[in-house]
């Protein structure tokens, strides 16, 4: 889209106020809607627009009403844009930049004449409870609802094609964090800091102040001196534009950060010792027949536009004033040479009744029934305290009559309040008791530091924490001041601008019985839209409370939960950092191109493109397989036959020297948990695996029995998967292939018998072992070669067997052979409860041994014959290869699974592993696998696990 | 996230910990002298208290150590960290 030039300039900017954030010096253009406007570095998209006389920045979400300026900050309702490829940025909050492109939302054809502003009239339609009325029945017609109601929703539009942005992610420890930039926030931060703390100081707006940012001179140089206070403490790292989102247990923080350079945002999780919340107050709209009005405006917002960025909010206002911040908003319209028409004194009795106005306030309806024509309507009622963090943290605010806004009620420890959150006074109290928080808050931590480091003498001795605290003295009480209860006049007006929900709304919420504010709250999903309560909360709780006779104090609040601040799925995932393993012989895999298999955190290679090539290699010459991943565990100490015989179900205490076992491990409910060979290499050493994916598990277990059970067993564990790289030579021709490379190890079968372990020199290599075991079925053998000579070993078999064929085979040629030999995977053909005997273990477990872990469960399950088993299946179609999960079926019941298939490149035909129901394990029997497309087919139990040379002859070759 | 003490290592997240469930819960010297009822006891009944909790933890991504723990599971405090083996610590 070509932009075309404004039609006006910055008519309503004003003169240079000694507040401003903007620079004059440094003018740009952007566009809105196509147009380009003029702007100033500093301005908000919406400061700039406002500055040029747009007052229309959005349509609602129900009801498509043209919206305006309410608080010029992020929590605006009315503010939020498109830019760019970004949906739902706050307008009032994000700063422009040359050559944005900016455009509204929820508008359609435009932002002036919103044909979905019908809605306005169709309205009472839009009723409370209207999604949990629409959304009953007939539920086929639920996704017409949605297509018809996403039209008219607000959200942006999300480019499926944009770049992708760079996120990252830090941890970080302070001592204390400050959440809150204000003169609260400041101060506290300072005075922890000089206490000796580390300090991180998170405010929300692009630069610390808060509400003295657009205060008097006074306040002006208040805050000069605050920020030189800043900048000179040691030790406080400060972050704007960034925001405390959640307090977890522990004072565990996230804290979103967008104000890095080439970083759209950091997800900073801070493990706080001490939590300082200090955010001020959020001053809340007042209710009554046309608030949602464009150029109805809160005090701190016009206060903002004035003396941040410069512009004349309006021509000829009404103020309805009940605090000084109103009367200060004044003061402020008269220095901008707006007409105060009148001003509405709060504290003295009824208000204001109406405004009324097309697309923008033309007329203010006071309660004493005079009529003002104006175009700004200026409403200063009250405060709410952002209690969220303090809800995170357990703490249940309680309402009080006296300020009208909740007040922090029980804080655990490290948790404190400063600022307005904690009441009120001048700034100079405020900043003092503020002071004595930073102070505690330091010496809180300090406290943490020194119980944390106790008990652990060589971490007190180097890192003391921060230094002593002074003497503990009481916090200051900070008084609470008189504050007129003004939420609402009459019963109509907007309570929650984002959702659209009016008090009209509410009240009839109540009277269809909804009288919780929670229910109320997910009946008409007030306080749910993107402002999340903020600004709407207390307002919802006084309108019920008056619909239900109740006071507020009666009627409480909803809990605030993270996040504090939308944040981006990006921020949550973060930079990509997740390391992953590779063997020693990975660069080798990647030049043959092999194909990358992610199984847990390693890295290796499922094929070399060919599987079924590489199984037919196996079975006829010879193939060499990575499997380094299997896990690893150097045993040594006498007592290892006992751990053994504890961990597994069947016998080790006669395991020769040279001899390998394969092994099953179950849990103590009896749950198959992990298999594997262990080996004896010397009297007392011993090499035990376990699965790739078992082996973190099965180092857990075993250290949960050495330390906790039996802590007197004289037994060390090392694991050594890494230390040592592993190849499987598997096939007919695999003796043959080493016998050209171990140098000190008769391989004869006689010498080196099936289940053997021989230790010795493989390729000049010293220090390798080696066992022959048969995952594959075919004559093999597992070398285990220290790792730093690894992909030399792996080389050397290659280049020496080039003669006899020899290939390497990946993860899913070892599938198919494994599969057709018949062997089980732990968690692939098993699941979370599968007792031994329903895998076919039944050989393996030893009931006469004393103990074992599992034993009780299994001799109750040898006495039963109700379980499921595993049992080769062959589909009676062998061109078929039902997929793995596809339910075994009997009648209308479900009577199985198909847990392993694959084609089987030996047999020519389909072959698989199951589950079935006990009725159904007879050999011979045919069962039903359905597949997912909800075709059958029958298959056949076989007799045995094994589809391949089920006497095993091949293997002991 | 909670930040568990390790007897060996100090606070550290809790994402470097397994946990172990409840504490002092020993493997029965000899099971087969259990009734039924007293075995199921041992393999599937847990206290669940409202306050301190004698629990295992292990610092799986750290020391690989097991160590016992009394946790308030209210606050989600912990209360002290003791060795496996050692008696549950007085709380006051
Ligand atoms: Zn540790």
């Amino acid at each position: 889209m070509t932009a075309v030039s404004a039609r006006t300039g910055m008519t309503l900017r004003l003169e240079p106020q000694p507040g401003e954030v903007i620079d004059r010096n440094r003018p740009l253009e952007f566009t809105w809607n196509g147009q380009r406007f003029p702007a100033y570095h500093g301005d908000t998209i919406v400061s700039a627009l406002a500055a040029c006389g747009e007052r229309i920045f959005s349509r609602s979400f129900k009801y498509h009403r043209p919206r305006g300026l309410l608080s010029a900050s992020f929590l605006d309702p009315g503010c939020t844009v498109q830019v760019g490829d970004e949906p739902n940025v706050r307008g009032a909050h994000r700063r422009v930049e040359p050559g944005m492109v900016v455009s509204a939302q929820n508008v359609w054809p435009s932002l002036r004449y919103d044909v979905k502003s019908v809605n306005q009239v169709v309205g009472r339609f839009l009723t409370a409870g209207f999604y949990y009325k629409t959304f009953i029945k007939p539920q086929r017609l639920w996704p017409a609802y949605e297509r018809v109601l996403r039209r008219f929703s607000s959200g942006g539009v999300v480019a499926k094609d944009s770049a992708h942005g760079y996120y990252d992610k830090r941890y970080a420890h302070p001592d204390v964090v400050v959440a809150g930039g204000g003169p609260a926030g400041m101060a506290a931060a300072v005075a922890a800091a000089e206490a000796g703390a580390a300090v991180l100081l998170v405010e929300e707006e692009y630069e610390l102040g808060g509400h003295l940012r657009w205060g008097d001179a006074g306040q002006l140089e208040a805050l000069r001196e605050l920020r030189a206070a800043v900048a000179a403490a040691p030790g406080v790292e400060v972050m704007t534009n960034s925001v405390v989102n959640g307090r977890y247990d522990g004072n565990w923080l996230g804290i979103v950060q967008r104000n890095l350079p080439h970083v759209v945002e950091r997800l900073v999780k801070a493990r706080a010792k001490t939590l300082v919340v200090a955010p001020g107050l959020i001053e809340r709209p007042y209710v009554f027949e046309g608030n949602d009005l464009p150029g109805v405006m809160l005090s701190t917002g016009v206060r903002r536009l004035v003396n941040l960025h410069a512009v004349k909010p309006g021509q000829r206002a009404v103020v309805l004033s009940a605090n000084p911040e109103g009367d200060a908003a004044i003061d402020d319209l008269a220095r901008a040479g707006v007409e105060v028409a009148k001003v509405v004194d709060g504290r003295r009795g009824p208000t204001i009744q109406r405004a009324t106005g097309s697309r923008g306030v033309q007329a203010v309806e006071c309660a004493d029934g005079t009529v003002v024509d104006c175009d700004l309507l200026v409403t200063a009622v009250g405060w709410t305290a952002p209690t969220a963090l303090l809800n995170m943290a357990g703490d249940r605010p309680v309402y009080s009559e006296r300020a009208a806004r909740f007040l922090p009620s029980l804080l655990p420890d490290d948790v404190l309040v400063a600022g307005g959150i904690a009441g009120d006074g001048p700034l100079e109290q405020l900043t003092e008791h503020a002071r004595a928080v930073g102070r505690e808050a330091a010496g809180r931590a300090a406290e943490t530091a020194r119980s944390l480091c106790a008990g652990i003498p060589q971490i007190a001795e180097r890192r003391a924490g921060p230094p002593d605290p002074e003497p503990a003295v009481a916090l200051p009480e900070l008084p609470v001041e008189d504050h007129p209860a003004l939420f609402f006049s009459g019963t109509r007006g907007f309570v929650d601008f984002s959702e659209d929900v009016t008090a009209k709304d509410l009240i009839a919420a109540a009277e269809e019985g909804y009288d919780s504010i929670e229910l109320v709250k997910r009946y008409t999903t007030v306080t749910m839209g993107p402002s999340q309560g903020k600004l709407e909360t207390v307002n919802a709780v006084a309108v019920l409370a008056a619909a239900t006779g109740r006071t507020i104090a009666e009627t409480g609040t909803t809990v605030w939960r993270p996040p504090y601040a939308p944040i981006t799925l990006g921020a949550l995932a973060g930079r990509i950092f997740e390391p992953v393993r590779h063997s020693p012989m990975q660069p080798w895999h990647e030049a043959a191109g092999a194909t990358p298999l992610v199984a847990g955190a390693w890295i290796r290679p499922d094929s070399y493109g060919d599987p079924a090539g590489e199984v037919r290699a196996v079975r006829s010459g010879v193939g060499i397989i990575d499997v380094t991943p299997l896990g690893k565990f150097d045993l040594r100490g006498p007592d290892v036959p006992e751990l053994l015989n504890q961990l597994y179900v069947n016998k080790w205490s006669r395991l020769d020297v040279g001899s390998v076992r394969y092994g099953v491990m179950c849990a103590e409910d009896g749950v198959v948990l992990d298999d594997g060979v262990t080996g004896r290499l010397a009297e007392d050493r011993y090499i035990l695996t376990a699965t790739s994916s078992g082996a973190a598990t099965v180092q857990e277990w075993i250290e949960s029995w050495l330390q906790t059970e039996r802590p007197d067993w004289r037994i060390h564990v090392t694991p050594v998967t890494t230390a040592y790289a592993s190849i499987n030579v598997a096939g007919p021709r695999s003796r043959e292939l080493l016998g050209r490379l171990v140098e000190d190890v008769d391989l004869a079968n006689e010498a080196f018998p099936y289940m053997r372990v021989r230790v010795g020199r493989i390729a000049g290599v010293d220090g390798c072992f080696m066992w022959r075991i048969g995952f594959t079925g075919e004559l093999s053998y597992e070398l285990h070669v220290p790792a730093s000579h690894g992909l030399r070993v792996w080389e050397a078999l290659l280049e020496r067997g080039a003669d006899l064929g020899v290939r390497p085979f990946g993860v899913e040629a070892q599938r198919i052979l494994r599969l057709e030999k018949g062997h089980f995977i732990v968690g692939q053909d098993t699941d979370g409860l599968t007792q031994a005997y329903g895998a076919g273990l039944g050989w393996a477990v030893k009931l006469d041994k004393p103990d074992f872990a599992g034993r009780t469960e299994l001799v109750w399950q040898s006495r039963r014959d109700d379980y499921f088993r595993l049992v080769g299946l062959q589909p009676v179609d062998g061109s078929v290869v039902p997929p793995e999960a596809s339910q075994i079926v009997l009648g209308r019941g479900i009577a199985g699974r198909i847990t392993s298939s694959r084609m089987s490149p030996t047999l020519g035909r389909s072959i698989c592993l199951g589950f079935v129901a006990p009725s159904l394990t007879g050999p011979g029997t045919q069962v039903t696998v359905r597949l997912p497309d909800g075709g059958e087919v029958a298959a056949t139990v076989m007799p045995q696990h094994a589809h391949f040379d089920p006497e095993g002859t091949r293997q002991r070759g | 996230m909670l930040s568990v003490p390790c007897p060996w290592c100090g606070p550290r997240d809790e994402t470097e910990f397994s946990y172990g469930g409840q504490a002092h819960v020993a493997h029965p010297a000899e099971p087969d002298a259990l009734s039924d009822h007293e075995w199921s006891d041992y393999l599937f009944v847990r206290d669940n208290p409202r306050g301190p909790f004698a629990e295992r933890w292990c610092h799986s991504a750290g020391c690989r150590r097991w160590f016992n723990a009394v946790r308030d599971t209210v606050t989600h405090s912990f209360l002290a960290v003791y060795r496996i083996g050692d008696p549950v610590p007085e709380i006051s």
